[in-house]
């Protein structure tokens, strides 16, 4: 008596994962989740505003209609992978961490090189060493990496944009390092 | 003749020193990006944008427009030496014209390419030019209600004609939508979305999102694939111009080309990619004459109508733009961004209360693809040039100019954090072969949907049917009813699909 919700409980579990190893294609499995909790979340927050009716459309309306049909597609995406064969499973493979994080890191690294972090008591480095300092570390996503190409590029892309954007287009930028201009 | 005057106007002011200068350098930009693999006139347009700041607003129109046709010359010239498609749109020309620069005829691939282009770009300047002024016209009796209908016809249009699979594409599109709404909303006032976040008050900016998914999202997907091996036609292009029978081909070819090139164009989700997949599937239908080269075997017919057909396609898909103010692609979306930074609402309105704004892009175009001509003919070995500098120094810099301009448009750290994040939302989209393309095309639409959808209904004090009692609206609707019904018919569904893989 004691054991049956138990087994029923693992027999759940395989149903379930009968089903989870029946995706037939995982990019649609979980672009679908993906649309349906997106579209689910707006919807929810929609909530919190006004509604309103269809005469006199509140904040919340339109929102909310839009939640709703994406959660609603988001489902029928996630159904039709479930469902529907496709010939190699439609794997989503493996990601690409390493470019993923340079490039990410690089554009970081840019907005807190010129702009600073005054949270942290950070300087503003200005654009010069923010160009050094993102090319440099963008440059690391790629498969080859010479010190001295990279730094060359850096020198070429820093007298460039100095040029373009701060001499030619007149764009604000803070050039040097606010320590030293002050 | 109105549209004599109008052309003299427009002539008048792209012909001034500063604006041909502009438009030269959208040209010679627009080829240089069109060259490159792995940056699109997307991108470029997204990460110059706020340097148009600085610039009138005609000058600012006319290079991005520029940057945007040009790719298109500039695509067809690494598919045919590289057998890369330099730009999305060049992928069809790859078969062909790289076969061509195998057999040593790259210089009349070339050739064929070039010219074609620069007489759709013509005849497509001439469309927008004769049917913007009637087009206006009708927009002028438009209300909420058919303008409310006509974005849902877009926005169908746009994900039946481009885009793989049709249910994703249009949760994008509404996920486009949802995050257009980010922000305060101009009725109530409320701040939407915005979890306290000052900065989010404005709404998410269209360059953020389309930097971080079109810019970075595409460059960490490039570099997770090992690079290929390029084999690049150098030093090999000689004779450019194409034998007495080459131009026996390529004429018909050109000229179809560039018919379907200019409807494709005005139609939503059109564009230049369309238009070269439908010339290059209709030239493979037509007979071969005597002693050709079958295609996908170097026929220069296989090169001559999609170039013809992608650039009149980039041409006439500004017609929704300048007139309707609905923007048919991704590229024009940004447009619309460029005119708004300018303070021009986009719409019919352009074209009487900024004549010279209106025509004298449309002049620019012509004298664009002039200078398209020379500069990709005549300059072809600069070109091939650039195609031997590795993607390694590539990238660092698109993404650092990717950065330096979404910091310009606001002089704000804050959106280089959100166009990080937009990085990695870019990638995942990428991963889970979902198109950002809808995306944006609903970023942009979503504050106007609403808008005219709030309009309608308050005029119709809530009766939703306001959309199909209305003539204009209901046909409207029913177009786009007819295009879904038309793309799920099997028939249709597994051509389609078989396109969608070709790509």
């Amino acid at each position: 008596m004691v054991r049956t919700p138990t087994r029923s409980h693992n027999r759940d579990i395989q149903h379930w994962r009968s089903y989870l190893v029946n995706i037939k294609s995982q990019k649609d499995f979980f672009s679908g989740l993906m649309f349906a909790v997106i579209g689910g979340s707006f919807a929810y927050g929609a909530t919190s505003y006004t509604v309103g009716t269809g005469a006199r459309m509140g904040p919340g309306y339109f929102p909310l209609v839009l939640g709703v049909i994406l959660a609603l597609l988001g489902a029928l995406v996630m159904f039709k992978s479930l469902v529907v064969e496709t010939p190699d499973g439609e794997k989503i493979g493996s990601w690409a961490w390493k470019p993923l994080f340079y490039i990410i890191a690089g554009n970081i690294l840019f907005g807190v090189l010129l702009g600073g972090l005054p949270a942290f008591k950070l300087p503003a480095m200005g654009l010069i060493a923010a160009i050094f300092g993102t090319t440099i570390v963008v440059s690391k996503a790629g498969d080859v990496f010479v010190l001295k190409e990279v730094l060359a590029l850096s020198t070429v892309l820093s007298i460039g944009s100095y040029l373009a954007f701060v001499v030619l287009l007149k764009l604000q930028f803070p050039v040097w390092p606010t320590f030293i201009t002050g | 003749m109105e549209l004599f005057d109008n052309l003299a106007l427009g002539f008048g002011v792209a012909f001034t020193f500063q604006n041909l200068i502009y438009a030269f350098i959208g040209c010679l930009l627009g080829t240089l990006i069109g060259v490159l693999p792995g940056i699109g006139p997307v991108a470029t347009i997204a990460m110059l944008l706020p340097a148009t700041y600085a610039l009138p607003p005609v000058a600012a129109l006319i290079m991005l427009a520029g940057i945007y046709y040009g790719a298109q010359y500039g695509g067809s010239t690494t598919a045919i030496l590289v057998n890369l498609p330099g730009e999305s749109s060049s992928v069809v020309t790859v078969i062909d014209g790289y076969q061509m620069a195998r057999k040593g005829r790259a210089g009349p691939a070339l050739a064929a390419a070039g010219l074609g282009s620069f007489f759709a770009g013509c005849v497509g300047t001439l469309i927008l030019a004769a049917f913007a002024a009637p087009l206006t016209e009708v927009a002028f009796k438009f209300g909420p209600a058919e303008y409310f209908s006509l974005m849902i016809l877009g926005l169908i249009g746009a994900v039946v004609l481009a885009s793989g699979s049709l249910l994703k594409a249009v949760a994008m599109i509404v996920l486009g939508l949802l995050l257009g709404l980010v922000g305060t909303d101009v009725n109530s006032g409320v701040a939407r979305f915005s979890f306290d976040v000052p900065e989010l008050t404005d709404g998410i900016g269209f360059i953020v999102i389309a930097m971080g998914v079109f810019g970075y999202g595409e460059i960490i997907s490039n570099l997770s694939k090992p690079e290929d091996e390029r084999e690049v036609f150098t030093g090999k292009v000689t004779g450019l111009f194409p034998t007495k029978e080459d131009f026996r081909n390529m004429i018909p070819a050109v000229l179809r080309g560039t018919a379907i090139g200019s409807i494709l164009g005005i139609l939503p989700g059109g564009g230049a990619l369309l238009a070269a997949f439908a010339a290059y599937t209709i030239e493979k239908k037509t007979k071969l004459r005597p002693g050709e080269v079958p295609f996908g075997q170097g026929n220069i017919r296989g090169v001559a109508a999609p170039e013809s057909a992608n650039n009149a396609g980039s041409q006439t898909s500004f017609i929704p733009l300048l007139t309707l103010g609905i923007p048919p692609n991704a590229v024009m979306a940004l447009m619309v961004g460029a005119m708004t930074i300018h303070n021009i609402q986009p719409g019919p309105q352009v074209m009487t209360s900024n004549p010279e704004l209106f025509w004298g892009l449309i002049a620019s175009m012509w004298i664009g693809n002039l200078m398209l001509v020379i500069l990709n003919l005549p300059l072809i070995g600069m070109w091939i040039k650039l195609l031997t500098v590795p993607y390694r120094w590539l990238f660092p810099a698109i993404v650092l100019f990717c950065a330096i301009g979404v910091y310009s448009t606001n002089n704000n750290t804050f959106d280089i954090w959100m166009v990080a994040a937009f990085g990695i939302i870019g990638y995942t989209f990428i991963k889970l072969g979902v198109e950002p393309a809808p995306l944006l095309l609903g970023f942009i639409l979503g504050p106007m949907m609403e808008e005219n959808l709030r309009r309608a209904l308050l005029l119709s004090r809530g009766d939703w049917t306001v959309f199909v009692t209305r003539g204009l609206s209901a046909s409207l609707l029913a177009a786009a009813a007819v295009l879904l019904v038309i793309v799920l018919l099997p028939a249709v569904k597994s051509k389609r699909e078989e396109a969608f893989v070709e790509e």
